[in-house]
């Protein structure tokens, strides 16, 4: 398992890469990630990602033990950038392995729908008009339901 | 015990942390004190239902004890991913 939490960007292709490169028993590899999205209005000039040091990593980690005890997994990545963003930058990645993919693609969906709601960042939107946080979603916490 | 402030209640109190003397025995009781201290933490602190709490890193609600706490941090509801 590997959890990152960090400012800089990432390489999707790079990580996707060495990822799914580790394990010669995993037979599918899913990745996931998140792109900043402009606003229907086009004018988003930036999002920046607040989050809480030492609590985020040790979220992260329990979302993405609890996820290994699951499903039969063989690895788990999960990277989320914080500071500001802009739009088209890419937010954040999960990637998971297993030995088939009904696996690698729940664990991954397990693992975004609780990072929404459950790893503490907070996004705000910063147009030329102002600035405004980005407001929880009542989908985002039924989505925690279903599993 | 240190105090922490993210996001919108960040702002709102103006602090993102501070070392609190209290001696509330849980969340709630430490809110109530916060709240009388003055406006800005009224005001942040007035629909508790917009309002999560982690104590010692961790998510709980406002009734959990803060027997032996170090930090407690308040915030909204969160939106990574």
């Amino acid at each position: 398992m590997r959890i990152s939490v960090q400012e800089a960007a990432f390489d999707l292709g790079a990580e996707a890469s060495s990822f799914a490169s580790g394990h010669k028993d995993m037979g599918a590899i899913v990745t996931f990630t998140g792109v900043v999205r402009d606003l229907a209005r086009g004018d988003l000039d930036r999002m920046v990602i607040e989050h809480y040091p030492g609590m985020t990593e040790k979220a992260l980690e329990k979302i993405a033990s609890e996820a290994q005890a699951r499903w039969n997994l063989g690895d788990v990545l999960v990277i989320h950038r914080h500071g500001a963003l802009e739009p088209g930058d890419m937010i954040m990645m999960v990637a998971t392995a297993a030995p088939h993919r009904k696996d690698a693609f729940e664990a991954a969906e397990y693992l975004m729908d609780y990072l929404k709601s459950r790893a503490p960042f907070w996004k705000k939107e910063i147009t030329r008009d102002g600035a405004d946080w980005v407001a929880a979603k009542d989908e985002d916490e039924d989505a925690l339901s279903r599993w | 015990m240190d105090v922490l402030y993210f996001a919108w209640v960040r702002e709102r109190i103006g602090v993102p942390k501070e070392t609190v003397d209290t001696g509330a025995k849980t969340v709630a009781e430490l809110v109530e004190e916060l709240k009388a201290r003055e406006e800005r933490y009224a005001a942040a602190f007035a629909d508790l239902s917009a309002l999560r709490v982690a104590v010692d890193q961790e998510l709980t609600d406002f009734d959990a004890s803060l027997d032996g706490v170090r930090e407690v941090a308040f915030f909204p509801p969160m939106t990574g991913g």
